[in-house]
């Protein structure tokens, strides 16, 4: 008798779940076909905000402008539609306090976005909800101040919040990318450090393009750049200082030193070292100075990557013959090749989840963006091109950015260097626009932590 | 009938005699590519007069050629003649790659052609070598001929 009552009581509770969660929910570890159809309402601001806004920052409608950073940043991920703002029923400062559900409804929108934003004495004060219209319910209420400058990274910073909550996701809007900034002909390129917002606003040139620069990364605190310049035609790798523009090289290596990038905890670079034909990875701690030989073997060995936990490098090495992807312990021990598949794997880098290692692979004359499991299995191409390399993780592991090459003639003509990115599912691959054309990408971690 | 045999047989050589010079046509194609090692002299410059200034190689190869091995030895021989000539060897690679490995592939490549010149009696400190990867391409073609151009070791003056 009792075992009957316990398999009725487990039944019910397998079939009448218990559901104190919102209705809308964003799945993100499948191709999205079904964008969330979401409002986002202008954020509202008194005349005072209104005209210290066009006085202190030229913007004629700042409450407009954010709102249209969020929706853009909800658009781009593919997961939101965010629905027109000529259809909305109720103004900005109502619909704040009061959303008429059954009007939001009306227009289809399954969630809302209010707000309101004031700019007095210096000072940036914004609050947003975030609304659930099915459930005719708040589901995010915050508010937070900043200077009048970052008024970028509070659309964005709204966007990572929403996301957030309806994913169960971290963001990854309040970034930016640095990258290699390209002109020129093939034969002669001129290549200069640029970094922008992840939505390409904010433009900045870090070096004036004398000399070739490659390859850049972020440190973990984003204030860093590690990177290889041909500064007096010596390749060295080097550190860049963002705020100040201060640069100085990386060690005194008595030959070329390249593909650098910080330990997860920021103290030490890991790049390759090449000399006598033969590269090999090490690493520099950047407080004393000493450098430690990680790899030991007649192989090209270069690309590496840290686990988040700073525990496990990946690592390009040509040593079994062709270019494939190694694992070893961080101090070099227990080298374990993990890429198996047909073809040459190169530029492996570790998830910032921990999970996944993505890579640029070659196959046939063509060129793939792909992810694997640590251990090597589970292989995904995601993408092919006539060329493509060099992906480089989101901050919530979930988004790719890597660079695309064209075919030219022999005199260069209809050649173009682009970024682009795609989802982790294989969706919403799209170009990321630069003012130039642009390789190298990489992706700064979360600035708002 | 015979008419028509004759005019079958004349059919079928002029066939023959089209197939014939199209296998020609393609022969004078791979000309320049010896497997896919360049053999051309289209982008060659010259230290001095029947000494040129670069040899080639296969697809992610390092490995010198005869041909490569015999431009290496008259390079060897003019810079004994000139001991106070000092030169950079640069390395080079096709963009067929990805970018870091290909700095690396250019300096085992500059490597490879300056061991070379050490063996016919050059000092290492008259060498310095330097990789461009694939970032200094002399052909900017998007094609087998072009990249095979640009997988090259140069031999520069440095003073």
């Amino acid at each position: 008798m009792i075992r009957k009552i316990q398999t009725i009581v487990l039944l019910i509770l397998f079939f009448f779940p218990n559901n104190v969660h919102s209705l809308i929910e964003v799945d993100i570890t499948r191709g999205n076909l079904n964008p969330l159809p979401i409002a986002v309402s202008p954020l509202f601001s008194d005349e005072k905000t209104t005209s210290n806004g066009k006085k202190e920052l030229e913007i004629s409608d700042i409450g407009s402008e954010i709102s249209k950073i969020v929706e853009n940043n909800l658009r781009r991920s593919g997961l939101f539609n965010p629905l027109d703002k000529k259809a909305f029923l109720q103004k900005s400062d109502i619909a704040h306090f009061k959303p008429r559900f059954e009007d939001w409804g009306l227009i289809k929108a399954q969630a809302l976005i209010t707000g309101k934003v004031s700019l007095i004495d210096d000072k940036l004060k914004v609050e947003f909800r975030l609304w659930d219209i099915l459930a005719g319910r708040e589901m995010i209420a915050l508010a937070f101040t900043t200077v009048p400058n970052n008024w970028r990274r509070v659309g964005h910073i709204i966007t990572d919040k929403v996301y957030e909550r309806l994913t169960g996701e971290k963001g990854y809007f309040d970034t930016r990318i640095i990258y290699v900034s390209e002109k020129g002909p093939k034969t002669r390129r001129i290549k200069r450090l640029a970094i922008m917002d992840q939505d390409g606003f904010n433009n900045k040139y870090l070096t004036l393009g004398n000399e070739l620069v490659l390859t850049p990364r972020f440190s973990p605190t984003n204030q860093m750049v590690t990177y290889l310049s041909y500064f007096k035609n010596l390749p060295r790798v080097y550190l860049l200082d963002i705020e100040t523009g201060l640069q100085e090289v990386v060690g005194d290596f008595p030959g070329m030193t390249f593909a650098p990038r910080f330990s997860p905890d920021g103290k030490k670079i890991i790049m390759s070292f090449a000399k006598d034909g033969n590269s090999e990875i090490y690493t520099m701690d950047l407080e004393n100075r000493i450098v430690e030989k990680i790899t030991n073997h007649p192989s090209i060995d270069t690309s590496p990557s840290f686990s988040p936990n700073g525990k496990y490098i990946a690592f390009n090495s040509d040593r079994s013959g062709y270019q494939q992807i190694y694992t070893m312990k961080s101090n070099g021990k227990s080298v374990k090749r993990i890429s198996f598949g047909k073809g040459l794997y190169g530029t492996p880098v570790w998830s910032p989840r921990g999970d996944l290692i993505a890579f640029t692979k070659l196959h046939k004359g063509k060129f793939y963006i792909g992810v694997m499991r640590t251990d090597g299995t589970g292989e995904r191409l995601l993408t092919e091109n006539y060329y493509q390399e060099a992906p480089s993780w989101s901050p919530n592991g979930r988004v790719l950015i890597f660079y695309r090459e064209t075919k030219s003639d022999s005199e260069g003509k209809g050649f173009s260097a682009k970024l682009w990115s795609i989802d982790l599912t294989g969706y919403n691959e799209r170009l990321v626009e630069t003012e130039t054309d642009a390789s190298d990408p990489s992706w700064s971690s979360l600035l708002s932590n | 009938m015979n008419l028509v045999k004759i005019l079958r047989n004349a059919f079928l050589v002029v066939l023959f005699s089209f197939v014939l010079s199209a296998c020609a046509t393609k022969t004078k194609q791979v000309g320049q590519l010896q497997g896919d090692v360049y053999t051309g002299t289209d982008t060659v410059e010259y230290l001095a007069k029947g000494v040129p200034d670069r040899v080639f190689f296969g697809t992610n190869e390092s490995i010198l050629t005869t041909r490569s091995r015999d431009t290496l030895r008259k390079q060897a021989a003019w810079l004994r003649k000139n001991p106070s000539i000092n030169v950079v060897l640069e390395g080079h690679a096709d963009e067929r790659g990805t970018r870091e490995y290909n700095l690396a592939l250019g300096e085992r490549r500059a490597n490879a052609a300056k061991d070379y010149l050490m063996t016919y009696g050059v000092s290492s400190d008259r060498i310095s070598v330097i990789s461009y990867g694939k970032e200094r391409p002399v052909d900017s073609g998007s094609n087998p001929l072009s990249w095979s151009k640009n997988r090259r070791a140069v031999t520069v003056k440095a003073n």
